[in-house]
């Protein structure tokens, strides 16, 4: 057909043979026949040929050199589109011979009139590179020349380019650095991802860390701004203030559009250059876009979420308001969930831990199990990373031990075992109840991590341990090689400690080990033989075996998998696979003095005229230029009017930034930039604007990485705490009666007790341990610990598969925005400002306290030291549980830290003094009555029984008027829960809505009745035993439902 | 940057290849279908997979993967992105159906190159009949716990486009309530300063069909969650049988009605087969696959649809640890559940009076109810 002489019939030739090469199969003995072709008129064939061309002329070189004088001619081809393909064809033909053709093709195309054909000479360069790496000289000169393009179509293409012929010679860049900062949102897509890449090493070499002393950088980034002040300059000349770079900020400012771009490797780009490269307060604005990026593909999730797993161990603050677009669904494939649990356990903290907890309590019982088993992990790391929830975890886990799912248990043994490992002593009763398990359980690795606990602890349970070495001697031919080996260290760990019980099991050990069939295991038991069994030749070491056996050893560190990972740049494929791939770049440390950044001047001196004419000649360019400056300008001048609350905000914050004059000036200055603005040419105003406007935003983000200092602190001091805890505990263990009695108030545990001890008793009759070491182990599930939350414990007993109808459940809260009250103005705080709201959380610091979370800011300009509570006066029976003292708070620092008060349920006043090193305040926290509340699920039958129960007395009701559109469900429930922390009941009427809740003192029930009666009426009802709180929560409800 | 692209389809043949430098040799997707293997599922296959001396990137749509071979350091997005670009491309070339099906080897039409001032947009479009169509399509991604308060929710909107407009249209356009767009993205189209400043659309449009606009609706406002599900599944340790029963009902619906609703679940693998009788709309069980799906269709308020009857569970099994996770589909028509409203759309640059038209409807994104 390709003979034919009809178009029609050699296009469909030529579509066949396109199809079969694109289906693998061999068609080059055509070759002859398709390169005759090659010169034909009709452009779809010739497109054709090309393909055929590109795919066999490496293979049949003598023959496709026929082909290279039409390419020539195609060349100098008045038609734009065909000189690009020829260009395109003949630098993907694989020919040495015609490298030097090639050369020259490039050096003309990169001086063609159109930017399209230039944008394939950079193309063509990478390819000719590839062919022949000895042209790099002669290549260079063409990138430098196509460096100073102007056109957008060929920034991208040379940049990549340059990526890879030559990505040491940033001196290219230079003098193009600006244009390319400029130009960058006008370039395409995969453009900008490649010149950001480049653009991100480029800052790395040429500017100084922004980084070095956060705290004080805000204050020079201050002066910067108002550098029209020169005396306040002078004075801080000798801080050697940090001046950020103006091309330095430039870069930052002008990159910030695209993380608004669709393509998400544009996103992770500017992410990456935020991360490397901006401030750190500034680098808070990436997590949006970062979590935008999570509803796209699986694909995309998985790069994006490992991104986000290596920042989130850094920076948590970063994406710790983002923490509920990380929960887990059931649908997500195995490795994003694996990633999201990871981000979930590097956020983690004291104030969301119980959230957290709950949240796994679902995973743990997820149908993969691979997945749960990774949970249970997550559990591990968060016990130890968090010490209040230590126990709370261990106990989690202990019921665990319980799971039917082989793989589940396994996995909460071994991370039992490193917990243990963190704090041994207090914990016989955990390892007894894990010696039982080695009659049922099977996976090795848990069998050898039980051994290994038991020989460690084989001084606290003298009972047991030689009894688990005796059925172990006796199973030892069958287990594992991983559980041999620790057999053999359990006998000789008892032998040593124990030798009159163990002496004769150990020795048999040892002779069934020296035959085995594993090398290792007759190694190591020759090295226990000798090393234990005194004979005499036996060397001065035999005396130390005692210590060296055990010694006390360091507890393994849980630790993230990503911890490394932030040694490469992060959006690599490096960072991806945590190695180096071929071809990395590294990127480099900031260099301590910046290099003469004058070398970036573009001829003309000035410097705030440099961006301009760029600008201009595009201006007048065409409609092609959409980010055009005059925008720009536009929205400096609109963004006061159309962001309100953000230009009020930023007010607020100048005003609070020391110094009243500040804001007055600045808003002088405002006003008068304005008419500036209108006016195209001046940028270099509008650009300290536009960088103020960002440095604002910074501050704001900045109390946020604090958090995890405080976060840190609280912690160590619980520690001690915790550990008394444990003691008192374990103490009441044995007479489990009378604990149960204390508890009787939490229905569900009781029963639930009750079964374990009787499943207990039953297991006690089966296990061949019948030794007295357990008799005392009547419940080693729960362990009483009266100091945590009973709805932490009750998440953790959820991790239990009984399951429990109760009629108390603690629920979730639902989510209202949250209320900020005033602790201490900053006037009367001496700068020193306070405010607090109430997170609606379970307290980790004592089920009778209401969680209150105080946000500290320090607006004066220098440190506040030793910010403590000091006396509070609380009425009687009230407490408080208070924040650790900070040591000092930077100024404009911000810190958030929570504390626990039981207000008794009464909305008595909370007076307590809050001082710093010099002062003390006086200050007031009084709760809203909705917020002494738990919401409680419950269903609509268990409502009605205790509504029942509570009538008379304990009722109050009132008659409520309102406009129907506000008695709809949903608007009722809204405004019910903003005003109480109340959980909605499933109602099986329309014209009812009912709530329920729990006193968080005394654990009453608060019951709320909305119902819709004819004509725009409706009967507020209030049930509880707590009248006076009743009352007041209806006066308080009766306005807000009835207002519009 | 991509050295080579192979397809493969799901039976992993190799249906497809494409190489940009030298060739490269097929055997090298071995360590695909190595790594395929050892995931089990398609879509627990790794995205990345290093290989001596290659780097195997892929995607999985369709029922087909894309790999792509890498030699050197590249931002991986950067190639995943870029796949989803071709097969989105693909698949407006050959449409769905044929890509799936593979059936069509050679295209009609070969693509032409299209060189203009505005990338995104050729030269010389003409219609008849200039019209631009506008769907603000929202999605619920919500998880739902088991006594039926909302663990998580939130919005994610899109405007997708079809505009078929003579010549070089300039368009904006404008909304009642712009606060409401928390996150937004757009397509290159869009002027960024004119949306940074005022909160307006302003682009030349591409020609045809394409995402205008992709938005998260800030979290600080209360998600209404239009419907509800009522639940009671329960294995019981003794017998072998389970019940369960579930009623789909509306909620804040906002007066529409619920149209195409389908529940579907995972259940657990002790579950052997499942007698059910729907009250309305049909329902499959696949005993291999353990999905039950059941496609509802409308919600009538007055008479709630629900599925009742018994699971058998394997003999001698203990009880599955875990209740299933319900999914749920649905639409609702003529609602924008976040309450977004265009404003007005204004067309600059061309003389003509175009036909307009804005359509809105919520769907349900990814909704799991916790059991």
């Amino acid at each position: 057909m390709l003979e034919s002489n009809k178009d029609s019939a050699k296009l469909d030739a030529m579509k066949r043979i396109v199809g079969m090469i694109a289906k693998g199969k061999n068609a080059s003995e055509l070759f002859p026949a398709v390169v005759k072709n090659v010169a034909s008129k009709n452009i779809e064939i010739k497109k054709l040929v090309y393909v055929y061309l590109v795919r066999y002329a490496e293979e049949q070189q003598d023959l496709a050199l026929l082909s290279i004088s039409t390419f020539q001619r195609a060349l100098k081809d008045p038609n734009q589109l065909i000189r690009a393909s020829a260009l395109r064809v003949l630098s993907s033909i694989r020919v040495p011979i015609i490298v030097p053709i090639m050369m020259l093709a490039i050096k003309e195309a990169s001086a063609d009139l159109s930017p399209y054909v230039r944008k394939n000479a950079a193309h063509a360069i990478q390819k000719l590179y590839s062919l022949d790496p000895e042209q790099k000289e002669m290549l260079i000169e063409v990138i430098e020349k196509l460096l100073k393009d102007k056109s957008t179509l060929v920034a991208g293409s040379v940049v990549m380019a340059f990526e890879e012929v030559c990505p040491d010679r940033i001196d290219l860049i230079h003098k193009n650095y600006r244009k390319l900062c400029n130009l960058l949102v006008d370039v395409e897509e995969w453009g900008q991802v490649v010149i950001i890449h480049m653009l991100t090493r480029y800052a790395r070499t040429q500017f100084v860390s922004p980084w070095k002393e956060d705290d004080v950088l805000e204050d020079n980034e201050k002066n910067f701004y108002e550098s029209d002040e020169e005396q306040k300059e002078k004075t801080d000349k000798r801080k050697k203030p940090y001046i950020m770079d103006p091309d330095h900020r430039l870069l930052i400012r002008n990159t910030k559009p695209l993380l608004q771009s669709r393509n998400a490797a544009v996103v992770m780009a500017v992410a990456q250059l935020y991360w490397h490269i901006s401030p750190k307060s500034e680098a808070g604005i990436i997590s949006k876009s970062l979590v935008r990026l999570l509803r796209s593909n699986r694909e995309v999730q998985y790069i994006v979420l490992q991104n986000i797993a290596t920042m989130s161990i850094q920076r948590k603050g970063m994406f710790e308001p983002y923490l509920k677009s990380f929960y887990v669904r059931s649908t997500d494939p195995t490795m994003i969930k694996t990633l999201k649990l990871e981000i979930l356990t590097n956020l983690a903290n004291e104030a969301n831990i119980s959230t957290l907890l709950r949240e796994f309590q679902t995973y743990v019982k997820s149908q993969d199990k691979q997945f749960a088993a990774a949970t249970i992990q997550t559990i591990g790391r968060c016990a130890t990373n968090i010490s209040e929830v230590t126990d709370t975890c261990l106990n989690g886990l202990v019921c665990l031990l319980s799971n039917r799912d082989e793989i589940v248990v396994a996995e909460s043994v071994v991370v039992i075992k490193k917990l243990l490992q963190m704090q041994p002593a207090q914990h016989g009763e955990i390892i007894k109840h894990m010696a039982k398990l080695l009659d049922s359980i099977t996976v090795p690795v848990a069998r050898a991590s039980i051994l290994w606990l038991i020989g460690e602890n084989c001084e606290r349970v003298p009972k047991i341990a030689p009894d688990v070495l005796r059925k172990m001697a006796k199973s030892f031919t069958s287990e594992d090689d991983l559980v041999k080996l620790q057999i053999l260290n359990l006998g000789a760990k008892l032998y040593l400690t124990n030798s009159k019980q163990t002496k004769l099991l150990t020795q048999y050990i040892l002779n069934l080990g020296k035959y085995d069939q594993n090398y290792d295991i007759r190694d190591r038991t020759r090295f226990i033989r000798q090393l234990i069994v005194p004979n005499e030749k036996s060397g001065a070491l035999s005396k130390y075996a005692k210590k060296i056996f055990l010694a006390q050893k360091p507890a393994p560190l849980l630790e993230s998998p990503f911890k490394d990972r932030d040694n490469f740049q992060l959006g690599t494929l490096s960072h991806t696979l945590n190695t180096k791939a071929t071809g990395y770049l590294e990127l480099s440390n900031w260099p301590e003095v910046a290099p003469d950044p004058s070398v970036r001047n573009v001829e003309i001196i000035e410097l705030a005229k440099e961006w301009t004419p760029v600008g201009k000649a595009k201006k007048e360019n065409s409609a092609k230029k959409f980010y055009s400056e005059s925008e720009e300008e536009e929205d400096s001048s609109n963004s006061s009017s159309d962001s309100e609350s953000e230009s009020r905000s930023e007010s607020g914050e100048q005003g609070e930034s020391g110094e009243e004059g500040d804001s007055s000036e600045d808003s002088s200055e405002d006003s008068s930039s304005e008419p500036e603005s209108q006016s195209a040419s001046e940028s270099g105003a509008e650009d300290k604007r536009a960088a103020k406007r960002n440095s604002k935003t910074a501050r704001k983000s900045d109390s946020e990485d604090e958090k995890e200092n405080e976060k840190s602190k609280t912690a160590d001091s619980s520690n001690a705490e915790s550990s008394s805890i444990e003691e008192s505990s374990s103490d009441s263990e044995s007479e489990s009666e009378s604990n149960s009695e204390s508890e009787s108030r939490r229905v569900t545990k009781e029963k639930g007790k009750k079964t374990k001890q009787g499943r207990n008793a039953l297991t006690n009759n089966v296990s061949l341990l019948d030794l007295d070491d357990f008799n005392s182990v009547s419940s080693p599930v729960v362990l009483p610990t009266p100091a945590l939350p009973p709805s932490l414990i009750a998440d953790l007993e959820g991790l239990n598969m009984s399951a429990s109808s109760s009629v108390i459940n603690v629920c979730t809260p639902v989510f209202v925005p949250m209320k900020i009250h005033v602790l201490l103005h900053r006037m009367s705080g001496k700068g020193l400002a306070a405010h607090y709201f109430f997170p609606r959380q379970p307290c980790i610091f004592g089920d009778k306290m209401v969680c209150v979370q105080i946000t500290l800011n320090n607006t004066t300009d220098r440190k506040i030291e030793n910010i403590h509570i000091g006396e509070n006066r609380l009425p009687v029976g009230m407490q408080m549980h208070v924040f650790n003292p900070i040591d000092s708070l930077g100024p404009e620092g911000s810190i958030t830290v929570s504390i626990g008060i039981d207000f008794c349920d009464s909305t008595q006043t909370a007076s307590f003094q809050l001082c710093t090193k010099d002062d003390c305040f006086n200050v007031n926290i009084q709760p809203p009555v909705g917020e002494l509340l738990l919401p409680v699920a419950m269903s609509e039958k268990d409502f009605k029984k205790e509504q029942g129960m509570l009538t008379g007395m304990n009722e109050t009701s009132a008659v409520i008027i309102a406009a129907p559109q506000n008695f709809t469900p949903s608007v009722i429930l809204q405004k019910v829960v903003n005003v109480a922390n109340v959980g909605a009941v499933p109602s099986g009427q329309d014209n009812i809505c009912r709530f329920a809740a729990k006193t968080v003192h005394s654990g009453s029930l608060l019951l709320v009745t909305v119902e819709l009666k004819e004509g725009s009426t409706a009967q507020l009802i209030i049930n509880t035993e707590k009248t006076v709180i009743g009352s007041v929560l209806l006066r308080e409800l009766k306005p807000v439902l009835s207002q519009g | 940057m991509i050295h080579s692209l192979f397809l493969i389809n799901s039976s992993g043949d190799i249906f497809l290849e494409k190489h940009w430098k030298s060739v490269v040799s097929r055997s090298v997707c071995d360590y695909f279908f190595e790594a395929q293997e050892r995931a089990t599922e398609a879509e627990n296959v790794p995205p990345v997979i290093p290989t001596p001396h290659h780097y195997l990137l892929s995607v999985y749509r369709h029922k087909i993967f894309f790999v792509a071979v890498i030699q050197t350091e590249v931002p991986p997005l950067f190639v995943i992105e870029f796949l989803h670009r071709v097969v989105d491309t693909f698949q407006d070339y050959f449409g769905y159906s044929n890509i799936v099906s593979g059936s069509t080897n050679v295209g009609d039409q070969l693509p032409t190159g299209q060189l203009s001032v505005v990338p995104w947009r050729r030269t010389g479009v003409k219609y008849t009949n200039n019209e631009a169509y506008f769907d603000v399509i929202e999605e619920i991604d919500a998880i739902i716990d088991k006594s039926g308060s909302t663990i998580t929710a939130e919005i994610q909107g899109v405007i997708d486009a079809c505009v078929k407009l003579t010549g070089m249209p300039d368009l904006t356009l404008s909304f009642m309530n712009p606060r409401l767009l928390d996150d937004v993205s757009f397509h290159p189209c869009v002027r960024f300063k004119r949306w940074e400043s005022e909160r307006i659309l302003s682009f030349i449009p591409p020609d045809g069909n394409f995402r205008l606009l992709s938005y998260h609706v800030s979290a600080q406002n209360l998600v209404a969650i239009p419907v509800y599900v009522k639940h009671n599944i329960s294995f019981r340790d003794s017998s072998s049988l389970g019940r369960f029963e579930i009623t789909v009902g509306p909620k804040q619906t906002m007066g529409k009605t619920i149209e195409g609703v389908i529940v579907t679940s995972q259940m657990p693998k002790g579950v052997l087969n499942m007698s059910l009788t729907p009250s309305q709309g049909t329902h499959t069980f696949d005993p291999v696959t353990k999905m039950l799906s059941w496609d509802i269709g409308k919600i009538n308020p007055q008479k709630l649809p629900s599925l009742k009857g018994t699971m058998s569970l394997q003999a001698g099994a203990s009880k599955p640890d875990e209740n299933p996770t319900i999914n749920l589909q649905f639409k609702i028509q003529q609602l924008a559940i976040s309450g977004l409203k265009v404003n007005r759309l204004d067309m600059y640059g061309e003389k003509y009076k175009p036909f307009k038209g804005i359509k809105y409807m919520t769907k349900a994104g990814k909704f799991q109810v916790r059991t």
